[in-house]
This record gives structure tokens, sequence and C-alpha cells, in this order.
């Protein structure tokens, strides 16, 4: 039990994927126009991670070990998240066309996020069990979401500042984003026992 | 070996995810209606953008929904509209042909540059050092942002000020969306008078900047007999609902800074300014 809270501890706060690791700054800076859309694209983000996740340890430890093919996870973990992306496209397409006209490209973006290749990665890279991947995968996604959306909030109070002329726009959405990753960083100390 | 066993593993995922993705595409195809595929066809297929929506099957599906006009198409005109009108089953409606006109008359001989602009040339890019080259802030940088933008060859830059052909114009809005000054606006196709100038300083300061500016003196809103032209925040604009095509406020422009595409034969005034050659009144 201990195992699985510091994992999700550490998916969320202390090695969160956008502020820690870096992965998945495209949909970051893309997508958090809207703390709503920022939502959105967080909840396929984490839909996606978990069942990638899932689906990934699966493949990788009852295939491709088993056939000596670990050689080839990267092609094969790509290939699952590329059918899990279009699954969830479709998905939305029909429940949820709004959201789906929303995240726009953004979407079939998710396929080449390194967000997701990086949470099976590291899945496998530290051992993990299923139940710890499935954690880790979703936890993950879960800090990805918290700090899309916290920047989406952001950078909807930027609209309203007036930085120097210079700073308009991307400039100072990428300081902010600095300045957010170095409050993550903070996290870091926290020990867990 | 262990090539074989990839190969086959590999098959058996790829084969296996298709039959996934081909059963779940039955499942969840959306229901489309059949008049959404055939408004596509009647629309030009530019996907502009220039009607507001993402592209033109974006269009057909809001017109089939009733979030749009059947002439909601600025590209197609009045043809596309009625097509489309016919198979929405409606009366067609009337629409308005528009242009895209360069709100601005600042050539190279008019308007007053503030230093010398070596940069990328674009107009997005000189815009953002300190507002472009131009001295005017709401003049024509000249760099072609918008004739990038184009999709259908109607804008040329001459003696530094973007021109519109109005004849290849389709007023889908690439250029205006694209132009960093703004000063690009849509007027009527049938419009024979604009002003030229979108110079929002005061008199004075547009004097200095710009021999072609307008200063707002008011002498247009004035000789106006149907009330049409107005200053607003020093510069006039006119009102097409009720424009007449009179041309008193060309007349009585001391800046010459009313434009005419009538005149300019009739009267034969030459001014080496915008769009003039490519007019054929």
């Amino acid at each position: 039990m201990g195992e699985i809270f510091m994992i999700m501890i550490a998916a969320v706060l202390t090695e969160n994927f956008v502020f820690s690791k870096f992965l998945g700054i495209c949909p970051f800076l893309g997508v958090s126009d809207k703390p709503s859309t920022a939502f959105g694209m967080g909840m396929a983000v984490t839909f996606v991670m978990t069942l990638s996740s899932v689906v990934t340890w699966i493949v990788y430890n009852f295939i491709l070990v088993q056939y000596n093919l670990e050689y080839l996870r990267t092609i094969a973990f790509i290939l699952i998240i590329a059918a899990l992306v279009q699954f969830i496209e479709m998905f939305m397409k029909k429940y949820v066309p709004a959201l789906y006209q929303a995240l726009g490209i953004y979407l079939p973006l998710i396929t080449t996020n390194c967000a997701v290749l990086g949470a099976a990665i590291i899945n496998i890279d530290n051992g993990y069990s299923l139940i710890n991947a499935i954690i880790y995968g979703a936890f993950s996604a879960i800090g990805f979401t918290l700090a899309i959306v916290i920047f989406a909030g952001v950078r909807e109070r930027i609209n309203f500042a007036s930085p120097p002329a210079i700073f308009k726009g991307v400039p100072i959405s990428l300081v902010a984003a600095g300045l957010l990753a170095m409050a993550f960083a903070g996290f870091q100390g926290i020990e867990i026992v | 070996m262990n090539v074989v066993w990839a190969i086959i593993w590999f098959s058996v995922l790829g084969l296996g995810f298709g039959l996934i993705l081909a059963y779940a595409g039955k499942i969840f195809a959306a229901e489309q209606d059949e008049r959404i595929e055939m408004i596509a066809d009647i629309l030009p297929s530019a996907n502009c953008g220039g009607c507001g929506y993402a592209g033109c099957t974006a269009l057909a599906e809001a017109i089939v929904s009733g979030d749009a006009q059947t002439n909601a198409c600025p590209v197609g005109g009045t043809e596309t509209g009625t097509k489309i009108a016919e198979v929405m089953g409606e009366q067609a409606l009337d629409s308005i042909r528009y242009r895209a006109q360069v709100m601005c008359s600042g050539t190279n001989d008019f308007a007053r540059e503030k230093y010398e602009y070596d940069g990328i040339p674009d107009c997005i890019s000189a815009n953002r050092l300190a507002g472009g080259s131009k001295a005017c802030p709401n003049g024509c940088l000249g760099l072609g942002t918008c004739v990038k933008n184009c999709k259908f060859n109607a804008i040329k830059i001459i003696n530094g000020v973007a021109a519109v052909d109005y004849e290849q114009c389709t007023a889908c809005g690439a250029c205006v969306a694209a132009c960093p000054k703004m000063i690009i606006k849509f007027i009527p196709f049938e419009a024979t008078h604009w002003v030229g100038c979108m110079s929002v300083d005061k008199g004075a300061v547009t004097r200095k900047n710009c021999t072609v500016g307008c200063i707002a003196c008011r002498l247009c809103e004035k000789k106006c007999p149907v009330g049409a032209i107005k200053i607003t925040d020093f510069v006039a604009t006119i009102d097409y609902e009720k424009c007449t095509s009179c041309g008193d406020c060309e007349k009585s422009c001391p800046r010459r800074v009313i434009w005419s595409n009538v005149s300019q034969k009739s009267e034969g005034i030459v001014r080496d300014k915008q769009s003039v050659g490519d007019i054929d009144v």
C-alpha cells in the first residue's frame, strides 16, 4: 500500500510529467487556452495513458519478453498507443463532439505524445507490476492534467494583464510556465516514508 | 528464429488492433445526413475559412443543422447559394458579394518611414519591431503577409501598399485575419467609394506621418447628403447601407484620401496608389 501511495504522489507532484520530466510540452502549450478544453485534453490523455499502460505492460511482459523481442518495444508501444488514440477519437466524435472539435489536431497528436510513450517506457524501466503500472500511468496523466489546467488558468489571467509589449503572447506564457515549474520543484523536498 | 517471432507477433498485434478498430468504427459510426455530402460537393472546397467555419465540410454540417444560412459561403456567391438552397429545399437567399479592401493609401511616396526595416520580409515580424517601419501606426507595411495568405492570388504589393484585385477576390477573409495592422476590411463589391485610411491618430499627427492620411476635418461628413460618412476616432468611415455613390465626399476631401473606382476614369484623376491598375469599371 505504501508503495502505491508513493507512486501516486511521485507521479502527480514530485515527478510531474510536464514540470520535472518535460514530457508532453506540445499539448501543454497548445491546448491550454481555456481551462475547460485543457481539462478535456487532460481527461483524454488520462484515458489513453491508463489504457496504454495496461496494454503495453501486458504486451511487453507476455509477448515481447517471452520471445526475446524487448528491443522492439518502442515500435510495439507506438502501435498500441496509435490504436488507442484512434479508438478514443472515434468514441469522442460520436459521444462528445464538442470536445472533439475543441481538441482538434491535438487529439491525433496524442499518438506521438512523448508523455504517453514515456509513461509506458518508465513503467517497464522501473519494473512495475501490472497494478503499479496502471497506478503510475493514471496518476502521471492526472499530474499532466493538473499542470495543464493550472497553466490554462494562469494564461486566462495573463490575457487580462498588460505585460510589456515585447512579452505579449507566447513569451509571457513561457515565463509563467517556467515559474510554475519552479513552484513544482518545491515538491522535490517531500520525503515519503 | 527471433526474427520470425517478431514478424508473427507484430502481424498478430497489427491485425488485432486493425480488427478492433474496424469493429469500433462500425459501432461508433456517427450517422451522417446525406445532405452534408451533397452540400460539401457544391461548396468550392477551397477550405479557406471565409465563412467562419473550419472548412467546407464544417460549413456543410452547419447548413444542414440550421446554424448557417444557405448563402453563408462568401466565395461561391449567389450561384452556390442557390444550389445549396435547392438541396435544403429552401428559398434561395440573396447574398451580397463583398471584396477585401486595403484601407491605406500610404505608398512609399506618401507615408513617412520612422526607420529602415531590414528584418524578415513579413508584416508580422516587422510589426513586432515597434509597429513596423511606417511612422503611421495604422499604415500598410507592404511586406506581403496578406499576399502569402491569399489562396486566390488576388493581392499584390504596389509601391509599398497591398492592393486587392477585385475580380480575383472571393472575400474569404484570409488576408483580413492575417494582417497584423488589421487594415484590410470587407466592403460591398458594388461599393464605389471608400476611405483609404485608418489612422486613428489626431489630425496633426497624421499630417506629419503621411501626406494622404485622413485628418478628420469633417468636410466629407458635412458634404454627404445622406449622412453616410462619419468621423469616428479621427478617421472617416462610410456606411454602405446609406451610401448612394454620389461622390461628394471624394470631391470634398482635401487630402484626397477618399477613393473612388468611378471617377478614376471619368475625371481622370491620376493617383499612383493602390488598386488603380486592377480596376476595370
